[in-house]
């Protein structure tokens, strides 16, 4: 394992690994159904201000929302 | 039981450093040596006095102490960073400033990490450690793990800034920008860096939302990074366990290309990423509204964290490191660009729709400006970086001006708008003492930051100018030392942005400590989630 086979392997394989990577997040995030998760993912911030949820359940902190 | 291993711990440590300061061979090996002890001898004595008393960590609460501990800490830091900022801007334009009783103490070059460190490590490293605290437990919907975890990060980490601070004064340094600190206090901040990282990890798991919020994200690559960088890049051998001399691992461009590999990292993990957590966060609440397209803001976390990592070789154009590597930065800095940009619109536009706040509320005028100018110091890091242009702009003012948009725009008013969010909350107060300080403080750090931006692209670009023009026979016309004499105005200028700036950072302090001195109390907690207008 010296330096020219990492680079080797960087400059192929990890490379394209990355790449995929990165694509297949853009695919993924665009997949059908991911709105409804998003929006309510993304109104997190609006729930358990104050205090932790409750309940041992994940998931279930959602019920207590406004 | 727990606190008896605690107490001998403790004590050790407290003996060892009595020893170490006892035979150091430097003098600020002893001094750091002497505050190890100090600090292990009062956390001895706190445990020991408050053994048995102690109550078990109520589940049912958020742990907002360690918080507010940072906000405090985070606004004194801020003041003390602005007040030697402005002390060494104008030891720079007045260098009879850099007085002879205090030379190899409190002249520029002393003084000038004295003040970066401050800037980055204390302030913007408490506010990010304060505000991912607070952050993860709220997104979580459950209290920090590891019970008195969260109290050991913000000591420790307070500690490994006081360790530092002193040792720059005293001379103990490795000469590597941004990474400072000699290789004891690396060691102290790598294993304060895992505690924090075992409390914000261990949060999240026992976390009670399906979905990991994108602010824990960012926060999370930032946390992971430093400390994947900090580890590399303070690769050193200690020459004598009493000293606080060391000899770095690499050397030469390997050196150089770690260090940079390091220094825009930090830039790119601590400062942005860290913050960006803020930003998802902080500015969706204070306009209170989701953030405007959460599918944008995780295309924009992956292509971040996978592009920021290659461009640290633009702080190196035209040196020894081979030229691919330099194109490999300039190229992924200029690809930077675009998710920069992307995170950036998904910041503003989180105010659609609610674009009249910045009329009645400072505070999120301030997170609007600080996203402004996060767009603005991302379009002018890849230009910069661009080899032709960098020819120009390297070693120049132009790169003091840009970082410094950065630094005071984007992460100083990103974490004023969070103090000023946070403090009536956490202290339980009826909104923030006073609208129109925050105004005040708004309206002083932007045109102070416009000046010191402004002044330092004429200087910059006046230099780069002034050292490469030749005559008609190809010899250079200035010599250094008439660009140093023809910046003098420019330098003055940017000395009273920073005043102007450093008087805005005081209100401030003023505002957030009447607000908890005189504000009513409001009753009901839930009652505290009303927006301070």
């Amino acid at each position: 394992m010296d330096y020219h086979i990492l680079r080797e392997f960087a400059d192929s394989w990890f490379l394209i690994f990355l790449f995929t990577f990165f694509l297949g997040i853009v695919v993924w995030v665009f997949r059908p159904g991911a709105r409804r998760t998003y929006e309510d993912t993304s109104a997190i911030p609006f729930r358990n201000e104050d205090k932790p949820a409750s309940s041992e359940e994940p998931g279930a902190s959602r019920d207590s929302k406004e | 039981m727990w606190d008896y291993i605690k107490l001998i711990a403790l004590g050790l440590v407290a003996v060892l450093a009595a020893i170490a300061a006892g035979n150091a061979r430097d003098l600020a090996y002893q001094v750091n040596a002497v505050e190890v002890m100090l600090a292990a001898a009062i956390a001895f004595i706190w445990v020991l006095r408050t053994m048995g008393s102690r109550q078990p960590a109520p589940q049912n609460e958020y742990f907002d102490g360690v918080v507010r501990a940072g906000v405090i800490a985070t606004t004194f830091w801020g003041v003390v960073g602005f007040l030697v900022a402005v002390i060494i801007a104008f030891q720079l334009a007045y260098p009879v400033l850099n007085f002879e009783w205090a030379q190899g103490y409190l002249n520029f070059g002393k003084l000038r990490p004295l003040h970066t460190s401050a800037v980055i490590f204390a302030f913007g490293g408490n506010a990010l450690i304060a505000s991912s605290f607070y952050v993860v437990q709220r997104t979580s919907a459950a209290r920090l793990w590891g019970g008195g975890l969260g109290w050991f990060v913000f000591w420790g980490y307070n500690l490994f800034i006081v360790l530092a601070a002193t040792g720059y004064i005293l001379g103990a340094t490795q000469s590597k920008e941004y990474a400072e600190p000699e290789w004891y206090v690396d060691w102290w901040l790598t294993i304060v860096w895992v505690a924090y990282l075992l409390a914000f990890l261990g949060t999240i798991f026992k976390r009670k939302e399906p979905h990991i919020y994108v602010a824990n994200w960012f926060y999370l690559s930032f946390i992971v990074t430093i400390a994947m960088l900090h580890v590399v890049n303070n690769l050193a051998i200690p020459v004598s366990f009493f000293g606080s001399k060391s000899v770095q691992v690499f050397s030469g461009v390997q050196d150089a290309m770690t260090q940079w590999w390091y220094g825009h990292n930090a830039v790119g993990f601590f400062l942005t990423a860290g913050f960006l957590g803020m930003m998802y966060y902080f500015v969706p609440k204070q306009a209170e509204r989701p953030v405007y397209s959460y599918k944008l803001s995780i295309v924009h976390f992956w292509a971040l964290i996978f592009l920021y990592i290659w461009a640290g070789p633009h702080h190196l154009h035209y040196t020894a490191l081979p030229d691919w590597a330099s194109t490999l930065g300039m190229v992924m800095s200029v690809i930077l660009w675009m998710p920069s940009w992307g995170g950036m619109i998904n910041g503003l536009m989180t105010l659609s729709g609610a674009w009249d706040k910045l009329r009645t509320d400072p505070v999120i005028r301030m997170m609007v400006v600080s996203v402004g100018f996060y767009g603005m110091s991302t379009f002018e890091g890849p230009m910069m970086s661009i080899k032709a242009v960098n020819s120009l702009s390297h070693y120049t003012d132009w790169t003091i001006g840009h970082v410094h948009s950065g630094a005071l725009g984007w992460n100083g008013m990103i974490t004023f708008g969070t103090l000023y969010f946070l403090v009536p909350r956490l202290w339980a107060r009826e909104g923030l003492y006073s609208l129109k300080l925050v105004s005040w403080h708004f309206w002083l750090s932007t045109i102070g930051i416009v000046l010191y931006a402004a002044s330092m692209w004429v200087a910059g670009i006046m230099q780069g100018l002034m050292w490469r023009e030749v005559d008609s026979q190809g010899f250079l016309v200035n010599a250094f030392a008439d660009t140093v004499a023809a910046m003098h105005p420019m330098f003055v200028v940017r000395a009273l942005g920073g005043v102007l700036y450093l008087t805005g950072g005081i209100i401030m302090a003023y505002n957030l400590y009447m607000t908890v001195a005189r504000q009513p109390r409001v009753e009901s907690r839930s009652v505290a989630a009303v927006p301070a207008e």
